[in-house]
């Protein structure tokens, strides 16, 4: 029996409804973009939100969270933009280019075009390759996990976002910020292609700052990484924001191809980063970590689904949680091995510390390995601060939350330093102190 | 500088007795060595001195140059001048020696009103003291005593100790897990450190660490209590005759 008796929809899926009613016209795509739009929309009022029910969202019941849906953002004014650009920076002082979407929408004016271009990076409006023949050939969905909520949630939503291409054989000099600015309230919603030819290097930062308000953020961003090239990629998910924030991310790579990344997560209220990454060809190396910290009520969720199609490629996932009050911490990672996928070399930890009688983690770390000559290893912690490192560094004269912020730092340090990508250090510690003071 | 009167103290969480009436005064300049067989209250004293809350007081009182040493948090304490060497020095990956170095020092200023000191005088103060006990750059570039040998470990405690410039320096047992050459390393990192200012409490087991620092005063602690005090030749007395006359002394 497949059918099951219709649901009944919540506030938020009503309101959701009615947005995509009220904004069907606006919403660009091709036809088959509109029909994908249409079944996604379909989905959410079918089987609703993700909630904690569907296995993969069973620690981050997003039904239950979303009271109401806002409207999607209105287009974005660009001296607004700019003023948020102005009052907000992630990573001050760090030389890079800039890419711009606002309220969901790529902004030229506001993006360094022309030096990218002289990079060998080429920028498109999203939108375009939605509205050109086919649209929908530019719509990946997660290989595993289909039907994701979040990303049906996305796909019925998208309001625009770029398609980046770094050309054959080029090294980016600088790391590339996109960045995502919400200059009016309301829900943003956007997709964005990162293109790496082969042989290509680029070193990514995504961010998101300014208010959404009621409005939900979902990002959804598909990497495309060529035979040989080389992607790194830092995301920032970070402000006090009280509507979801929803990131994916969806990496293909090819042969000899390295990809890493590193989420990071703090001081939001519910926030969920997902990742897929497919090895498609051989000898490739993916390196996922993750640091979240949450406090209050709120809930970080990291999920990862690695897949290993082909043999001798290697993973690495090492994530990070820090949680203070009755926050709730999620970290879900999945290793799948493909029965001819031998050789592979999988290694996965998540580690958590827990600053409070109350805080809550879930760790879920799953191996599924259908190869038989592989090394695959998972591992995961739960503690506290060691009362005698604490005592050691108060004995030689550092105050007491010093001395916690020290042992806090040095705890998620592990992953950052790992991580390696050396120009986003400063600016994460700074994060970390940032949400300790606040905690 | 160190007056301790009539100390009692148990252990916090199962109220086990550990000091039983502890009388000591330490004068600025004097060098005291504290000894004991195992089980004694050697390493609950030094403890407590530091603060931590392991333990807990029951009767009695320290007085730290006039202050109630008890009423400080082990932050307060080192501000003030408490210098205690651990007998485990304790490893703490992702923190950096020189960062934990310069936080301390710049914490305890703080504390004191006094300025940071600025990087370049930062790092000519660790280098001289470095230099002086052997410990190399590669040492300090590495996480706080992690994978340092156990004579590593004494080594950069003592650096710690002369970068920090304490009143009272308690050494708990910094001989244990010395070889004779690290030992002579850390005992003249010791007595550089001795002056008219600066008080010493070196507890210890054996006699040996103090053929290096020649102690002032030497006193026997057996079953918490105090129970013999003379001068250095004590300590060779033990080292001949074995604590049993003083164990069954105090029982």
């Amino acid at each position: 029996m497949n059918a099951s008796a219709p649901i009944k929809n919540t506030q938020a899926e009503d309101d959701l409804i009615a947005r995509f009613d009220a904004g069907r016209d606006q919403l660009a795509g091709s036809a088959d973009v509109s029909a994908r739009r249409e079944a996604a929309v379909g989905q959410i009022r079918d089987r609703g939100l993700p909630h904690r029910r569907v296995e993969e969202y069973k620690y981050s019941d997003l039904r239950a969270f979303m009271k109401s849906a806002a409207p999607l953002a209105p287009k974005a004014d660009v001296a607004a933009a700019r003023d948020v650009l102005q009052a907000t920076d992630c990573f001050s002082g760090l030389d890079r280019y800039r890419i711009v979407i606002a309220n969901g929408d790529f902004q030229p004016e506001l993006s360094d075009v022309e030096p990218l271009a002289a990079e060998g990076v080429s920028l498109t409006d999203f939108n375009e390759l939605l509205s050109g023949p086919d649209g929908a050939t530019n719509l990946a969905f997660p290989k595993t996990g289909p039907q994701d909520g979040t990303v049906a949630l996305n796909t019925a939503f998208i309001q625009g976002g770029v398609a980046l291409s770094v050309g054959e054989g080029k090294v980016v000099t600088k790391p590339v910020e996109v960045v995502h600015v919400a200059s009016a309230e309301g829900a943003a919603v956007t997709r964005s292609r990162i293109d790496l030819a082969k042989g290509a290097q680029l070193r990514l930062l995504e961010t998101f700052i300014g208010d959404t308000g009621d409005g939900e953020l979902n990002a959804v961003f598909d990497y495309q990484v060529a035979d040989g090239a080389t992607l790194a990629t830092t995301r920032l998910v970070v402000g006090n924001a009280r509507s979801a924030r929803l990131l994916t991310s969806i990496a293909t790579l090819g042969a000899d191809a390295t990809f890493k990344s590193l989420g990071f997560i703090a001081g939001t209220r519910f926030a969920r980063n997902q990742q897929f990454v497919n090895f498609t060809g051989e000898n490739s190396e993916a390196k996922i970590y993750g640091v979240s910290m949450a406090g209050g009520e709120d809930l970080a969720d990291q999920t990862l689904i690695v897949d290993h199609a082909v043999p001798h490629c290697n993973s690495r996932e090492f994530f990070k949680t820090v949680l203070d009050g009755r926050a709730k911490g999620v970290y879900q990672g999945r290793i799948n091995v493909a029965p001819h996928a031998q050789k592979t070399d999988g290694e996965m930890m998540t580690q958590a510390l827990l600053l409070s009688e109350e805080a809550e983690m879930a760790n879920k770390p799953e191996l599924e390995i259908f190869a038989d000559d592989v090394l695959c290893a998972h591992g995961a912690t739960s503690g506290e601060i060691d009362e005698d490192l604490l005592f050691y560094l108060r004995a030689r004269g550092i105050p007491e939350a010093e001395a916690r912020t020290l042992l806090v730092l040095a705890f998620l340090s592990e992953a950052i330093e790992e991580f390696g990508e050396e120009y986003v250090t400063e600016g994460l510690e700074e994060r970390v102190r940032d949400w300790l003071a606040s905690h | 500088m160190l007056e301790i009167k009539n100390l009692h103290a148990r252990i916090a969480e199962d109220e086990t007795e550990i000091l039983r009436g502890i009388d000591l005064t330490v004068k600025a300049g004097e060098v005291h060595a504290i000894m004991g067989p195992n089980g004694s209250g050697k390493s609950t004293l030094s403890y407590i001195l530091a603060g931590k809350d392991d333990y807990e007081v029951t009767e009695g009182e320290i007085l730290f140059n006039g202050v109630n040493l008890l009423e400080l948090e082990p932050d307060e304490r080192a501000a003030a001048g408490m210098f205690l060497a651990f007998q485990y020095p304790i490893e703490i990956p992702g923190v950096a020696t020189m960062e934990f170095l310069k936080t301390a020092m710049n914490a305890q200023r703080k504390a004191r009103g006094e300025d940071t000191l600025s990087i370049p005088d930062f790092m000519k103060r660790v280098k001289d003291a470095a230099a002086h006990l052997n410990v190399s750059m590669d040492m300090l570039k590495r996480p706080l005593n992690v994978g340092f040998s156990g004579g590593e470990k004494k080594r950069a405690e003592i650096l710690q100790m002369s970068l920090l410039e304490p009143k009272l320096c308690v050494l708990d047992e910094t001989d244990s897990g010395l070889d004779i050459d690290a030992l002579r390393i850390v005992s003249d990192g010791v007595n550089k450190l001795r002056s008219p200012e600066r008080a010493m409490v070196v507890i210890t087991h054996y006699q040996r660490l103090l053929d290096h620092i020649v102690p002032d005063v030497v006193h026997v602690l057996s079953r918490g209590r105090i129970v013999k005090t003379g001068d250095k030749s004590l300590a060779l007395e033990l080292e001949k005759n074995g604590y049993a006359d003083y164990v069954d002394a105090a029982a």
